[in-house]
This record gives structure tokens, C-alpha cells and sequence, in this order.
């Protein structure tokens, strides 16, 4: 879609023993040893409780932080070469609760990265109408609306439709589906995951719920104090003999794990 | 003389006395905001700063207002008898609050969507001008409004000073042991600072968004 963006390599993303802590206090780690290289087109997912280090992980690959030791590389360069701002607008991020801009439109909300990039009016809005289409908003209906007239799923589309807009390679969501109801949720997930089959993005999915990383990922990564303790794809990991692997697959209940796997 | 006439004869002077109130506090919050600010606005971005540019605001706001205009007298430049005095004093009192304001304002916006604008690739410029700006503008508004009520009040004191406005009859009420003469001040300035208060406070609402 845009002309800058240089052909992509094979693994687009890679941490290559990347380590990192607090400023203010170095001695508690909250990533060690980190390997990973994550070719085009996969939804990785990382799995782990509430602070073994997966949104720190996320936040390393778009330069929010910047790691302690070790390197990071997007699309072939280390991202403390890349121009940070250069490097977020073509790598696209959803979070919990959205973060949408609650003085913007859903309209201006969803075209902030092409505005920032200088499209010209008529292509945003094209794309705008595109992207929430493409998450199941009706254009007509939504466009003019600001985010407190949206339902929590709603809001949480849109912030999909705007990581998307500017056409990243790369995808980075932060638990986005977290808040929602089990019934939206439910609704989202099914919906993205064929989303994420037909866009062929690399994406980066944090989550704690198994149950999402099965239905979502191609594959999964568990993070355990900062640590990957596990590789593999959702079939295997279902098998995995790690005390940790094995402490996410019973927290499913019974019968939806046999259903999933 | 009762009070009634004492307005009717005196009507003319009564509203040239408010106009000129008016004009001193004019000119002062609008000094008050094009330094308040630019000030509130450099110190989100540097912490050092912060705590200089708030604690002085805060230091003068302790100062008792008819002593402040006393010790600017003596000072030259700023100082001496008259309006130019009363305005310096003026907006030292008005900063304090756009400052503070604009400063909560400007940080107080929820961590996400700085989150997602930083994510988003905006530049910090872009974030200060198109999300923290707009978002905070609601309780700036609310800073501005609180400075333009305490300098209507104040401004009344600049009289003793020489500055005119309509602290002039209350200066005079009270030498004259005149109660109606006191009020002719004082009703107008108490009806100025509440019409000032309730169409600022209409201004906030409308630009409060969430």
C-alpha cells in the first residue's frame, strides 16, 4: 500500500538475547535470555500470567521501551537504528480498552496513522470506509461517532481498524479482547482469527486466557518470570509435560479442552 | 445620602470605574494565560523546570495581596504607584491557577491513549498539540476561570495603589465611614465576578468531551 515500505524479509521480527529490567531496580530482571524469531506471516502468540513479561516483551518490539541488553530486529535492523517514529507507524498496535482518542471521530480515529503518514484526504477516507468495513462497522453508522457512543466490542474494532489502516506488516495487540464480555469476546476472537488468516500480517498476541492463544495462534510462546519456557504449536502444546504448560491447560476446563484440541 | 441615590448620582462614575476594572482585568489575565501556558505546557516536558515554575507560583499566592502591591512600590520597572504596578501583581496571583491547571490538565489524560498515540508514531510535538492539548483544554478552562474571579477580587485592593477601578469607592466608603459608597463598589465587582464565573463555567462544559 505505501510506497516506502521496502520488501520484507522471511522472519520479520527477531530478539535476539534480549534482556530487560527497571531503571530503577536493575536486580529484579523482568525479561531474561529472550530468543525468538518470528517469521512472516505468523500469529505468534505470548501466554503467561499477569507479569511474567509478555507487554514488556510487545513494548520492545515497537521501541516503547528500549531493551537492556540484546537486539531487536524488524525487518532486518536492529530497532534502536530505525527512527522510532518510523518504525510505530508501520508496525500497528491494539491494546486493551482501546485507547482510542476520545475527541476524535471513529472516523479520525481510524485515519490518525495516514493522516500522520500525509494521505491525501480522499484515499483516507476510502480507506476508513475499507478498514471498518473490514471489522464489521457499517461506515454510514460509525463514522461520525465519537468512542463514548460505543459499546465496549465496538470500541475495541475500531482500535483494530486503526492499527490497520496504514496496512502494517506487523501487528502488536496487548490482551485487546481482556475487557470484554465472554459473549464479545467470544465474537471478536472467532472474527479475527479469520481476519488473521486472510491479511497474512505477522502478529504479535499477548494474552493469559489458553483458550485464546489456542483458537488464535499458529503459535505459542509461555513466558514464566520473564522467561520462555515454552515453543510450540497449539497442538503441542496442549501435550507439553513443563509444569507451567501444564498449569495453563488445566485451568481450561475439561471438556472445552477436549473440544479445542 | 441613601444608597439608591447615591447610585443615581454617581451612576456615570460607577460605570466608568467598572469599565476600567474591567480593562485591569483584562489585561492581566491575558498576560496571566500567555505566560501561564506556554509555562504549564514546557513543564510537562521538563520535570527540573516543574517544580521552580510551580513552587514559585505557589510562594507569591501565600503573599497577602495588599502587602504584595506594597512591596512592588518600591521596585523599579515593575513597580511604582499606579496601574502598571496592579497589573504585575494582578497576574502574579492569576498564574498560579492557569499554571497548575494547565500542568493537571495536560498530564492528568489516561495513560492509554498517550500509550496509543505514542504507538500510533506520533511525534511528542504531535502528542502535546493533538492529544494532550485537546483533552486538557476543559481544565484549563476551569484555571482560567478560577484566575478571572480571584483578579476581579484583588483587583479591588489595586486602588490602594493608585489603579483606579471600582476598588476606588470602597477606599473612599471606608475613609467616609460610608456604607452606600462601599457598596457601590463592592455589588459591582461581586456582580462582575459572578457573571464572569457562570459564562466561563458554560465555556468549560462545552468543552468537556468524556
Amino acid at each position: 500500500m505505501n510506497a516506502k515500505i521496502p520488501p520484507i524479509p522471511q522472519i520479520t521480527l527477531e530478539f535476539q538475547k534480549v534482556e530487560y529490567w527497571p531503571r530503577t531496580t536493575p536486580d529484579r530482571k523482568i525479561l531474561s535470555d529472550i530468543r525468538l524469531a518470528i517469521p512472516k506471516g505468523e500469529t505468534l502468540v505470548l501466554l503467561g500470567r499477569s507479569g511474567s513479561g509478555k507487554t514488556t516483551l510487545l513494548k520492545l518490539a515497537n521501541r516503547l521501551l528500549q531493551p537492556k541488553a540484546g537486539v531487536i530486529i524488524v525487518d532486518g535492523r536492529s530497532t534502536v537504528e530505525w527512527d522510532p517514529i518510523q518504525l510505530r507507524r508501520r508496525i500497528g498496535y491494539v491494546i486493551q480498552e482501546a485507547g482510542l482518542f476520545p475527541h476524535y471521530t471513529v472516523a479520525e480515529n481510524v485515519g490518525i496513522v495516514p493522516r500522520l503518514e500525509r494521505w491525501d484526504a480522499k484515499r483516507r477516507s476510502e480507506r476508513v470506509k475499507e478498514m471498518l468495513q473490514l471489522v464489521g462497522l457499517d461506515p454510514r453508522d460509525f463514522a461520525a461517532r465519537r468512542p463514548r457512543e460505543l459499546s465496549g466490542g465496538q470500541r475495541q474494532r475500531v482500535g483494530v481498524a486503526r492499527a490497520l489502516a496504514a496496512d502494517p506488516p506487523i501487528l502488536l495487540m496487548d490482551e485487546p479482547f481482556g475487557a470484554l464480555d465472554p459473549v464479545t469476546r467470544a465474537e471478536l476472537q472467532r472474527e479475527f482469527a479469520s481476519l488473521a488468516q486472510r491479511l497474512q500480517k505477522t502478529i504479535i498476541f499477548v494474552t493469559h486466557d489458553l483458550r485464546e492463544a489456542l483458537l488464535l495462534g499458529t503459535r505459542i510462546v509461555l513466558l514464566k518470570s520473564g522467561r520462555i519456557v515454552a515453543d510450540a504449536t497449539p497442538q503441542e502444546f496442549v501435550k507439553l509435560e513443563h509444569p507451567e504448560a501444564k498449569a495453563f491447560v488445566a485451568s481450561l476446563e475439561a471438556p472445552q479442552a477436549q473440544a479445542i484440541s | 445620602m441613601n444608597s439608591s441615590s447615591f447610585v443615581i448620582v454617581h451612576l456615570a462614575e460607577i460605570a466608568s470605574a467598572t469599565l476600567e476594572h474591567i480593562v485591569l482585568v483584562g489585561i492581566s489575565l491575558a498576560i496571566a494565560i500567555l505566560i501561564g501556558l506556554p509555562t504549564g505546557m514546557l513543564i510537562v516536558r521538563h520535570p527540573r523546570l516543574r517544580g521552580i515554575a510551580l513552587g514559585f507560583a505557589n510562594i507569591v499566592q501565600t503573599i497577602p495581596s495588599l502587602a504584595l502591591f506594597g512591596f512592588l512600590i518600591p521596585i523599579p520597572f515593575l513597580g511604582g504607584i499606579g496601574r502598571r504596578t496592579a497589573i504585575v501583581a494582578l497576574v502574579v496571583y492569576a498564574l498560579l491557577p492557569i499554571l497548575r491547571n494547565t500542568f493537571v490538565g495536560l498530564t492528568g489524560i489516561d495513560p492509554a491513549v498517550l500509550e496509543a498515540a505514542e504507538a500510533m508514531g506520533m511525534t511528542e510535538t504531535q502528542i502535546l498539540w493533538r492529544v494532550r492539548l485537546p483533552l486538557a483544554l476543559s481544565v484549563i478552562m476551569a484555571g482560567i476561570r478560577t484566575a478571572t474571579v480571584i483578579t476581579i477580587g484583588v483587583a479591588t485592593i489595586a486602588a490602594a495603589i493608585g489603579a483606579g477601578g471600582l476598588g476606588t469607592f470602597i477606599f473612599r466608603g471606608v475613609a467616609m465611614v460610608s456604607d452606600s459608597v462601599i457598596l457601590a463598589g463592592a455589588i459591582p465587582a461581586a456582580l462582575l465576578a459572578l457573571v464572569a464565573d457562570g459564562a466561563l463555567a458554560l465555556i468549560e462544559r462545552r468543552l468537556r468531551l468524556t
